[in-house]
């Protein structure tokens, strides 16, 4: 076990220094200078020469991966250029708002898919099957970008339930969560109801319907808990998928998280923060999909012995 | 029926996409007498905030995202393709290392990546493609790779070898279009991925610009008239999911279709 963290936590860290390594390289790839894009047409060449200096463009590339690799092991990503305010506590201020946004869809996925999977293989081949996978093709097939309108149009203008946008008003994360929440939903329930019919043929289920157990019994502790382990897996590579699809969601709902701190500095070319954007939101996903794994392996014992 | 639906949209798409060349630059002219009409007998799905005809947007609209999704496919599906099954052929070292590539892409959130690219290339139509392919070649990199692995010890394979067969003609003819059904189920859910990635990205305004017309930044702009003038939003984002869904369905079928297992059950 000690083996297989150790290999866990060297990938983990591996993956996240080449992840910042691409990073780095970025604003390198931006077409001409860097520093003119940033400023635009009219800044003077003592201006551009002081943000050259300001983000360290004027020395040698070595010698700038270096400051940078350096600077982040001390969390120090830059300065912004619009708020002139470290990169690190703005993405402090914001990176909470994101989490929770991912977290609370993450529950809303759960909630809608766990019933209309179960519901769907309980009665395979019949028409609650087709209606659910259907309703979960169209999930996967809606796009959060035009979801979100249609639910404030719907809940916000017409019936005036809920916040337009917005984090400030109690209820203000219900329809981001379900916006963000749903294509997930939809990939969750037609796992589920793939994994159960599998699990439903297995002898030990045909064991315990013949020791004559309630079907709950049979269904919920028996076939459930073991068609639940891809599931989780899924669940947890899925939650580091959400923070980057939350960028779309947050821009929709005006959800001041990392996404729409990203969108704008894009807008406003503020590189320092969109690099300390993409470097922050990649590290978790990595970071979560590492846990997921060492969660998957702690369940299902093969996957430790296998490694 | 599901299939008919799926051809019938498929169909209808690649139709109003080259209807779109009669159009031109009609669709750009700006009527501010006939602004954010609702659908009537002239204009079928209304006009936007600029008097424009939404049903010819949304045609240029399907244009857009056609070309965008097929240039996507056929540059991942090459590049992919070529790493993919060089990878798995050769083994050794070469597998090695590529694979190692394969898994940093994959660890990396794709959107966040085509963003970024997106962002720092600069929006454009041919910036798009760049950033999508980046993102999309490794999904038909691994596949390649793991089906070329599946099959490079098969009879004919060997046989082609010791024949001294140069390489790039056993992989393209002996291994190659024994691979190529799973990679096509592949391309089709890729389209649908382009599709909905070239109008997020789009909607971010990373993508296709104003004036220019994609079904993404047409959605983003009818969001200001969401209350007076939903139809801004409701025609493009209906054509979005439509095609979506028919592609998605139409890779669901192919899929089943190929797997025997599935195949059986339902002849049974």
């Amino acid at each position: 076990m000690i083996n297989y963290l150790l290999r866990l936590l060297g990938s983990v860290i591996l993956v996240s220094w080449i992840v910042g390594t691409m990073v780095f390289f970025l604003i390198h790839l931006v077409p001409g200078d860097p520093v003119a894009v940033m400023l635009g047409d009219w800044a003077s060449p003592a201006d551009e020469q002081a943000l050259r200096e300001q983000l360290g463009l004027h020395q040698p590339i070595m010698t700038q991966y270096w400051q940078y690799l350096t600077g982040l092991l001390k969390f120090d990503l830059g300065s912004s250029l619009f708020f002139q305010q470290p990169v690190s506590e703005l993405i402090a201020e914001r990176f909470p708002m994101t989490l929770q946004l991912a977290v609370m869809a993450l529950l809303v996925a759960v909630l809608i898919s766990f019933p209309l999977g179960i519901w769907a293989a309980l009665r395979a081949g019949k028409w609650p099957d087709h209606l659910s996978m259907t309703v979960s093709l169209i999930g996967v097939s809606i796009p959060n970008f035009w979801l979100g309108p249609m639910l404030i149009l719907l809940f916000s203008l017409t019936l005036a339930w809920l916040p337009v946008s917005g984090a400030e008003q109690p209820f203000s994360w219900v329809l981001p969560a379900i916006t963000l929440g749903t294509a997930l939903a939809a990939i969750l329930a037609r796992m589920l109801r793939a994994s159960l019919l599998e699990v439903l043929h297995e002898d030990f289920i045909r064991t315990a319907q013949a020791k004559g157990l309630p079907p709950t019994v049979v269904y919920g502790k028996h076939a459930l808990l073991n068609a639940l382990l891809p599931v989780v897996t899924i669940l947890g590579l899925q939650l580091g998928t959400l923070l980057g699809g939350a960028v779309i969601t947050e821009v929709v709902f005006d959800w001041p998280g990392l996404g729409q701190l990203l969108v704008e500095s894009i807008q406003r070319r503020d590189y320092p923060v969109v690099q300390g954007c993409i470097l922050i939101i990649s590290i978790a996903y990595i970071t979560i999909n590492g846990l997921t794994e060492l969660v998957y392996a702690w369940i299902d014992p093969r996957i430790r012995v296998q490694s | 029926m599901i299939r008919i639906f799926s051809f019938s949209v498929v169909g209808l798409w690649v139709l109003l996409a080259l209807f779109g060349f009669m159009i031109g630059e009609s669709a750009n002219q700006v009527s501010l007498e006939s602004f954010l009409a609702g659908p009537n007998a002239n204009y079928l799905f209304g006009t936007d905030e600029l008097g424009r005809s939404v049903l010819q947007r949304v045609v240029l609209g399907a244009q857009t995202s056609l070309f965008v999704a097929l240039g996507v496919v056929f540059f991942s599906f090459l590049i992919g393709t070529s790493i993919g099954v060089i990878s798995g052929y050769l083994g050794g070292w070469t597998d090695r290392i590529i694979t190692k590539i394969i898994d940093v892409f994959l660890a990396f959130p794709g959107l966040l990546l085509a963003i970024a690219l997106a962002a720092v290339l600069g929006p454009g139509i041919e910036n798009v493609v760049l950033a999508l392919v980046t993102v999309g070649w490794v999904g038909y990199a691994r596949l390649a790779r793991a089906q070329t692995l599946s099959i490079r010890h098969r009879e004919h394979i060997l046989a082609a070898r010791a024949l001294a067969v140069p390489m790039p003609v056993t992989l393209y003819k002996h291994v190659l279009p024994l691979i190529l059904a799973p990679l096509g189920v592949e391309a089709t859910f890729g389209v649908a991925g382009a599709v909905i990635s070239e109008a997020g990205l789009s909607f971010l305004g990373l993508g296709v610009q104003p004036p220019d017309a994609s079904w993404g930044n047409m959605i983003k702009e009818g969001t200001r008239y969401l209350l007076v003038a939903p139809h801004l939003v409701l025609a493009p984002g209906i054509a979005l999911m439509l095609v979506v869904l028919a592609v998605n369905l139409l890779g669901d079928q192919w899929r089943d279709y190929l797997d025997v297992k599935t195949r059986n059950t339902k002849d049974n």
